[in-house]
């Protein structure tokens, strides 16, 4: 049992770089032009019109490079990531990253060549590129797939722009208008088809089973409709059956459909979203892949299309004529581009060295392993005072993750989530994912733990959360006051929402600190 | 564990997957191997690539070669900063710092007091710009120049697409900048925005900055300027020529040109309510805390996808942290001074290519008559073969030429862009030179 937190994070009080800088200091040289260049050309400078040229220096920062590398080291030290200990942030996969896929993917054959290289002097790194889109292509049970898109909501939109080009080419755009989502999909299943002119119908989960029912699909689902857009798992780790339904009924009126994969480290293997009639999809790198999360990106993300859609994907392709690799530009049906040139390819080179090192035998593993976790991970927090499970009746077991509530806790002592996830940092854990909005679980929780989550770890978890519920019930001060031990103390959240005060940058946090000191004399 | 959760064997835990959905069948996947033979299969494939330090590259087209410093590649191989995501300042405080360190020396480059998170690329962030543009003045109208990188452009209809109509603004064909007089006659109070590049894709920089924002304020647009943060060594900020929202290309600033894999967008704006509101994605503001150490907290939360879903009609979400945290080390290591030797270098060498290609019969540098930055437009109509080829012929004498932009821009004919940085030697110039003038003969 744990009694009260027993540490304390790094606690630097770093300034803010621009508090460092001193005048005149340099940390870094850049090449210089050589003598004879100069001789020839002269003072360039003297070319730019007036107007054009720079009047001031940029007030960079003068620094040297030890105080460069000092500072940044310190704020690397006040970043939890998933190496620093037990993060298991949910909807976001947060694995662990094999090093092995970091060393191949900041090979200098990858870092030093350019995306526009004949494709003679790249066929290696188009290989990879190749036999990901295969990879991924069998694992969707998908015909194709673009790996140009560099995050999950940027996967979906691409996807939302592919069922406009559909229906425009149908000549039914102009009736097809709206597009179908739940409310438990990831937002982006509503922002991104927004984005593309669609009206959002959006429906909301039946009290008893955790998604819509299937009246309300065949309701929402009209001549107007253009698609359905959802996410599959649930971010509550709920598997909508009703799925193959739903894409029954939207293709009878017409209507394309679209999974969002992002949690598909769960049923990887085990279900292919393709075979169940998906006309796209997209899986997210930078979570079931495994490739790093880097501090929010970049992440990467790979859209899926059938036979009958694939013309419309992003170009270029990679494509494999049995001996030499190309990039196909001639796609006549093409969305275009949504993103520049081919997509993210570090990550597309970690993924490649993530699926080939696990094999499709420890792809199933790593699934069932993180199922496994999770409903331990619940049955334990299940113990915890306070909290519950919305739908534990009809899903008492869960996929990838599940979103808990605390709102017996927050009824009963004045403690909700955001009060237990500062205090959770005290005791050396990554806070917890809430829910995306609108929280329709009050006081939700989502913990995901990955296959790569141990069970001490899993344990701990579960006892730290019953560490803090004790509190809640007998000393509710502390969590209220919290955090004690983290690098600061409770933030001053005004300027998030005042005009006057915000500061985006440091010259605006100075422009508006002068005036306030102007206002105050 | 199972006996934990009360199961004796873990298929049961998938009971909500119905059977017949099942794929029961092995994957057509390769069977595990170790790290070693990962490793050695991986690496075997990527000796297939030839890289910059192989060959001498003049390829930039949106993403340039430039010498990354050491400390870049340290901090960025950090595992703290490299493996995390989303947790709050009070465990990720030095991810929120540096983020807003990125945020604010981007806005002392550009000039402007707002600068947002960073996003995928130059492409997505002018679409974002754009859309912005027609959110904040309620018009569904922009105008861009004809010289737009084409990509960039092919991003920005997908995201217009059902909202915003575009049109292009003719350049004159002597100089390349902006027709103003086209200009004139193209924009009206239905224009939300024109958006301008500088330098252009095609390298040449565009001085009418401060008329074309005076062009669009008085029909009530707003005015959107693209940049590469590099030049902003030697060049006047957008802030200072009158840029509402400025976007650009961060690549520069502490990245390898990866195959392209490595973009950051960036984007800054005014510091008005009304304009920043309609920023689609993070805004980090610098705040306190109880015991008045820094703090940092995200601006207006409920603007955003995250909370508005639908009703932001924008995507954000994961985007490029690791590539600003870099960019933050880039720019406080070369500081003010630097960044203005390395801005007068880089024009100083691509200065010295123009003029050495220009001395070769048949050759055309640059189609422009306007001062270039690191980029310049090569012309070979005179040479009778296509760029292609001529390409081809260089590779074999260890040089990648620059792009070809027939397709592009087929009335500027035969003609190529080459990108010449602080890392080209004159050696490197000289050599072009040569094998170019070997290969047109």
């Amino acid at each position: 049992m744990i009694e009260q937190p027993d540490y304390h994070a790094v606690r630097w009080k770093e300034p803010i770089i621009f508090q460092l800088s001193r005048k005149g200091r340099r940390g870094c040289s850049p090449p210089k032009t050589e003598q004879e260049i100069r001789n020839a050309v002269g003072n360039c400078a003297s070319r730019i019109p007036e107007n054009m040229l720079r009047k001031s220096l940029p007030g960079l920062p003068e620094l040297s490079e030890p105080e460069v590398v000092r500072h940044y080291l310190r704020l690397s030290q006040q970043t939890y990531g998933v190496d620093s200990g037990i993060h298991i942030h949910g909807t976001c996969t947060m694995k662990y990253s094999p090093r092995v896929n970091e060393a191949v993917a900041r090979s200098p054959k990858i870092t030093d060549i350019h995306p526009l290289q004949d494709s003679e002097t790249v066929q290696g790194v188009l290989a990879i590129m190749y036999q990901l889109q295969r990879w991924l292509s069998e694992l969707a049970g998908m015909a194709e797939f673009s790996l140009q898109p560099r995050g999950g909501a940027h996967a979906v939109f691409g996807n939302a722009r592919i069922i406009r080009e559909y229906h425009r080419m149908n000549g039914e755009l102009d009736q097809r208008n709206e597009i179908i989502t739940t409310v438990l999909s990831h937002p982006c299943n509503g922002g991104a088809p927004a984005m593309s002119g669609f009206k959002v119908v959006t429906l909301y989960p039946d009290e008893e089973t955790g998604y819509p029912e299937i009246e309300a699909l065949k309701t929402a689902a009209t001549k107007h409709t253009a698609g359905l857009m959802i996410t599959d798992p649930y971010d509550t780790g709920v598997f909508d059956s009703n799925i193959e339904e739903y894409i029954k009924i939207v293709h009878e009126a017409g209507g394309l459909v679209a999974i969002d994969q992002a949690n598909a480290n769960s049923i990887l293997g085990r279900l292919r979203i393709g075979d169940v009639g998906a006309d796209l999809c997209h899986f997210n790198l930078h979570k079931s892949f495994s490739a790093p999360h880097g501090s929010t990106g970049p992440g990467s993300a790979a859209m899926g299309a059938k036979r009958e859609l694939a013309k419309f994907l992003p170009v270029p392709i990679v494509t494999y004529d049995g001996e030499k690799y190309h990039l196909e530009y001639d796609r006549p049906h093409t969305i275009g581009k949504v993103g520049e040139f081919y997509g993210v390819i570090q990550n597309i080179v970690r993924a490649y060295s993530w699926i080939m090192s696990m094999g499709a035998e420890g792809l199933l593993e790593a699934s069932e392993v993180a199922v496994i976790n999770n409903n331990y991970l619940i049955k334990k927090l299940l113990e915890v005072r306070g909290v519950s499970l919305p739908w534990q009746k009809a899903h008492p077991l869960r996929l990838q993750e599940a979103r808990f509530s605390l709102e017996k806790m927050k009824d009963e002592t004045g403690i909700g989530v955001d009060d237990v996830n500062r205090r959770i940092i005290d005791y050396g854990l990554q806070d917890m994912e809430t829910s995306h909005e609108p929280w329709i679980i009050p006081e939700p929780f989502t913990p995901e733990p990955p296959e790569t989550t141990s069970r001490e770890d899993l344990d701990r978890f579960a006892q730290v959360l019953h560490a803090i519920s004790r509190e809640a019930y007998t000393n509710p001060d502390i969590i209220k006051t919290a955090p004690h031990n983290a690098a600061i103390s409770k933030i001053d959240q005004t300027p998030s929402s005042d005009p006057t005060k915000w500061a985006m940058t440091w010259r605006a946090h100075l422009r508006k600190r002068e005036s306030e000191d102007d206002g105050d004399s | 564990m199972l006996k934990e959760i009360g199961i004796s064997n873990a298929e049961e835990l998938f009971v909500d997957i119905p059977q017949r959905l099942r794929y029961t069948k092995r994957l057509n996947l390769p069977h595990p191997t170790s790290e070693y033979e990962t490793r050695r299969q991986i690496e075997n494939l990527l000796s297939k690539n030839r890289t910059s330090k192989e060959l001498i590259s003049f390829l930039g087209a949106g993403c340039w070669p430039h010498y990354v410093p050491a400390v870049c590649d340290e901090i960025n191989s950090r595992s703290e900063f490299l493996t995390a995501y989303a947790g709050d300042p009070y465990t990720d405080l030095g991810r929120y710092q540096a983020l807003f360190e990125f945020q604010s020396m981007m806005g002392e480059l550009v000039a402007m007091d707002v600068v947002s998170y960073p996003w995928y690329d130059w492409g997505t962030v002018a679409a974002d710009a754009v859309r912005m543009a027609s959110t904040i003045t309620g018009r569904r109208h922009i105008l861009v120049p004809r010289t737009i990188s084409p990509d960039r452009l092919s991003i920005m209809r997908n995201y217009c697409d059902g909202h915003i109509a575009i049109t292009l603004v003719e350049e004159n064909r002597d100089t390349g900048q902006l027709d103003l007089a086209d200009l004139r006659s193209k924009i009206s109070t239905k224009t939300a925005a024109i958006y301008v590049e500088n330098p252009s894709y095609l390298g040449f920089i565009e001085s009418g900055c401060e008329e074309i924002s005076k062009i669009a304020h008085d029909q009530g647009a707003l005015f959107i300027a693209g940049v590469e943060p590099l030049s902003l060594g030697i060049l006047t900020p957008p802030g200072e020529y009158g840029a509402d929202i400025v976007c650009g290309e961060a690549q520069p600033l502490g990245m390898h040109t990866c195959y392209g894999g490595a973009l950051m967008g960036f984007l800054a704006c005014r510091d008005d309510e009304r304009v920043v509101s309609a920023v689609p994605h993070r805004l980090i503001t610098l705040t306190s805390t109880e015991k008045g150490e820094w703090g940092f907290s995200y601006v207006l939360p409920k603007r955003t996808m995250f909370a508005a879903r639908d009703k932001a009609k924008s995507i954000t979400g994961t985007a490029t942290a690791l590539w600003a945290i870099t960019a933050a080390v880039y720019m406080s290591l070369l500081g003010p001074s630097g960044i203005q030797e390395l801005a007068r270098t880089i024009m100083e060498k691509s200065s010295y290519a123009m003029n050495r290609l220009s001395e070769i019969d048949r050759v055309k540098v640059p189609l422009f008559n306007a001062p270039h930055f690191e980029e310049f437009t090569v012309n070979l109509d005179s040479a009778y073969k296509p760029i292609q080829e001529i390409n081809y012929t260089l590779l074999k004498a260890g040089i990648i030429g620059g792009k070809d932009i027939s397709k592009e821009f087929p009335e500027m004919g035969n003609s190529s862009l080459l990108c010449v940085t602080e890392i080209h030697t004159k050696n490197d110039i000289d050599t072009l030179a040569t094998a170019l003038e070997e290969a047109i003969r």
